[in-house]
C-alpha cells in the first residue's frame, strides 16, 4: 500500500483503499456535513477514485484538552487553532487580530508554551493541552496576572488584551520578567495599538515580584 | 486557503517519498508556511507533518555541535550548549521574530523561510519568485527592504533570516536526506542568489529534506556579537544585521568571521573582509577599514541607497561589540 511505503501514522493517513477510512470518511460526511457534501463527490470517494476529492471532503479528528477539559472534534486540516477555538468551541476570548503572527492577539499555551494559535493548523495540536485566557482564572477567582492588568489598568480597548495576558503569564514562567528591559523585549510579539505598554510592564513587574508560581 | 490533505510521517524515508510528488510540502512550525496559504502565495496539494520525527536534540559530535532540523529557536537560543560555544546563535536566534514564533518555528525551517519582500507577498503584483517570468514589482517599486548585492535583472528580494546568518559566519554545515542518501553542504552553499531562478530558494533537490546542522567548534565564543538594525527595536525584520565572530589572542586577531543579513538573497558571507582582518590590532580604524572593503560590489536601487551606509557602519559598530571596544 502506497502509505506503508510513506510511514505515515495509521490513524491520520487518508488511504482510501482502507475500507474502514472509507467509512469513517462516508460516516462523518454523512454525520456532519451532509448538507454541505455533494453526492457525486461523496460517491467519488466511497470508490476510492480521487484523493484529492477526498482531501477536500475530509475531516479529520483532533482530540485535544483545553482548559483541563478533554474535547474530540472534527476538523478541517486547513483550520487554524484560532478558528477552531472561536467558530467551533465558542471560546472567543482568543482574539483574530492580524491572522498572520504579526500582532499576537492570538497567543494561547499549548503545552504550557505561548504560540501564535493563527499560524498553528489545529490538526497538529492533536494530543496537546491548550490554555486560552478563559483558562486562567479559578471560578470566580481571577488569575494574579489578570488582577495586576486590572490594577494597573494595562489596557483600553482590550481587544489585545488576552494575548497579552497569556503572553505575560509566559514571559514570567520562562523566567524572562526580570526587568523592565527584557519584558518589554520578551512581550514585544504583542501590538497594543492604544499603546499601553508602560501599564503591561508594570502589571507584569507587579505580578513577578508578587512571586506569581507558574 | 485552498484545502489539502494532511499526513502524517513516522520516518524519513516516508518524507522524502512523500516529498517527491509534485504538490507536497513539509510542515513544521508552520510559522512561515501557514501564512503563505492563507495568502495564495502557496498552495501545496499536500502536507507532511514531521514535527514527530526525532530531529530536535541538540549535542555534541565528533564534528562539533549538531543541531536537529526539529529543534525550536527558543529552544536553541535558550540551549547551555549553543551559549557556551557559539553564542552568536544565540543572540541571532534572540533577534528574530517573536518569542510565541521562536516556541513555534524549528532551524530547518527557518532556513526554508521565504522573502518578506512585500511584491512576493501580494499575489495582485508581478514576482518571479512566486511566478516566475512575470517581471519583479520590486526593482522599480518601493525597494527600501531589498538587497544590495548579489542581484540580478529577476529578483532583488533578500533572505529574511537572522539565525541563518549566524550559522554562515559559524562555518555551519548541513545535513541533508534524500532519495539518494545523505550528503552535506557548507552553510553558505545552501542558500544560493537569485540568477536567472528566483524562484529557487536554495539548493535542495526534489525529495530532499534538511536533517540537521553542525558547527564546528571555534575560538570565538568570547568575541562574537550580532547587531541587527530595523525600524523598530524588537519584532521586526532585519534592513542591515551583522554577524562578527572574532578570536582575538594577546592583542591581535588571529580569526574572523563575518556575515550579513538583509542585504542579499542569501545570507552574505565576507570572505575577503574576515582575511583582511588578520593579523590587524581590534581597533576603531581597522574595522571602518574593514568596513569599507565590505561594501565592495554593493549596489543600491531607488529606496534602498541608505543601506550602503548602514552596512558599513553597522559592520564597524558590530565588530567594536565583538571585541570588546564597545
Amino acid at each position: 500500500m502506497e502509505n506503508e511505503k510513506f510511514g505515515m501514522d495509521a490513524r491520520q493517513q487518508t488511504d482510501l483503499k482502507d475500507p474502514s477510512r472509507r467509512s469513517f470518511i462516508k460516516q462523518s460526511s454523512l454525520l456532519t456535513a451532509v448538507a454541505l457534501t455533494p453526492a457525486t463527490a461523496l460517491k467519488a470517494a466511497e470508490d476510492h477514485l480521487d484523493e484529492q476529492i477526498a482531501g477536500v471532503l475530509e475531516k479529520l479528528p483532533l482530540r485535544m484538552e483545553v482548559n483541563g477539559e478533554m474535547h474530540n472534534l472534527s476538523v478541517e486540516p486547513r483550520a487554524t487553532l484560532l478558528d477552531i477555538l472561536r467558530e467551533e468551541m465558542d471560546l472567543t476570548g482568543t482574539k483574530k487580530g492580524c491572522d498572520h503572527g504579526q500582532c499576537g492577539a492570538c497567543t494561547v499555551h499549548v503545552d504550557g508554551q505561548r504560540v501564535n494559535s493563527c499560524l498553528t493548523l489545529g490538526i497538529m495540536v492533536n494530543g496537546k493541552k491548550v490554555t486560552t485566557i478563559e483558562g486562567l482564572a479559578k471560578g470566580d477567582v481571577l488569575h494574579p496576572m489578570q488582577e495586576a492588568f486590572l490594577k494597573h489598568d494595562g489596557f483600553q480597548c482590550g481587544y489585545c488584551t488576552p494575548g497579552q495576558i497569556m503572553s505575560a503569564v509566559a514571559c514570567i514562567n520562562e523566567g524572562h520578567a526580570n526587568s523592565e528591559g527584557e519584558i518589554r523585549e520578551y512581550m514585544s510579539g504583542n501590538i497594543c495599538r492604544c499603546g499601553a505598554y508602560p501599564n503591561i510592564v508594570n502589571a507584569i513587574m507587579d505580578v513577578k515580584n508578587g512571586g506569581m508560581e507558574a | 486557503m485552498k484545502q489539502f490533505q494532511y499526513v502524517k510521517a513516522s520516518s524519513n524515508a516516508g518524507v522524502i517519498t512523500a516529498i517527491s510528488k509534485p504538490g507536497t510540502k513539509i510542515i513544521a512550525g508552520g510559522t512561515n508556511l501557514v501564512d503563505l496559504m492563507k495568502r495564495g502565495v502557496t498552495a501545496p496539494d499536500r502536507l507532511v507533518d514531521i514535527t514527530h520525527l526525532p530531529l530536535k536534540s541538540i549535542n555534541i559530535t565528533g564534528k562539533g555541535l549538531h543541531i536537529g532540523a526539529l529543534a525550536l529557536n527558543s529552544v536553541v537560543a535558550e540551549n547551555a550548549l549553543v551559549v557556551e560555544k557559539h553564542p552568536l546563535l544565540a543572540m541571532a536566534l534572540k533577534a528574530g521574530a517573536s518569542p510565541q514564533l521562536r516556541n513555534m518555528a524549528t532551524v530547518g525551517g527557518n532556513m526554508m523561510q521565504r522573502t518578506r519582500c512585500t511584491y512576493f507577498y501580494d499575489t495582485a503584483m508581478p514576482c518571479n519568485k512566486r511566478a516566475p517570468g512575470t517581471g519583479c514589482g520590486a526593482i522599480g517599486g518601493i525597494n527600501r527592504m531589498h538587497a544590495i548585492f548579489g542581484t540580478s535583472s529577476k529578483c532583488i528580494a533578500v533572505h529574511p533570516s537572522d539565525m541563518c546568518v549566524a550559522l554562515a559566519a559559524l562555518d555551519a554545515t548541513v545535513i541533508i536526506a534524500g532519495p539518494k542518501g545523505q550528503r552535506t553542504l557548507q552553510f553558505t552553499e545552501f542558500h544560493r542568489l537569485p540568477g536567472e531562478h528566483p524562484e529557487l530558494d536554495n539548493h535542495l533537490a526534489t525529495g530532499e529534506m534538511i536533517l540537521s546542522v553542525e558547527i564546528p567548534d571555534n575560538n570565538f565564543a568570547k568575541n562574537s556579537y550580532y547587531l541587527k538594525v530595523r525600524d523598530r527595536q524588537s519584532y521586526a525584520f532585519a534592513l542591515v544585521s551583522v554577524a562578527a565572530a572574532l578570536d582575538i589572542q594577546n592583542g591581535v586577531i588571529r580569526g574572523a568571521r563575518l556575515a550579513m543579513g538583509g542585504v542579499a538573497h542569501k545570507p552574505w558571507r565576507l570572505f575577503e573582509v574576515e582575511k583582511s582582518l588578520i593579523g590587524k590590532k581590534p581597533t576603531e580604524e581597522n574595522f571602518a577599514q574593514a568596513a569599507q572593503l565590505a561594501m565592495q560590489g554593493a549596489k543600491a536601487y531607488e529606496y534602498n541607497a541608505f543601506k550602503l551606509k548602514l552596512a558599513p557602519a553597522t559592520i564597524a559598530e558590530a565588530l567594536k561589540h565583538a571585541s570588546g571596544l564597545v
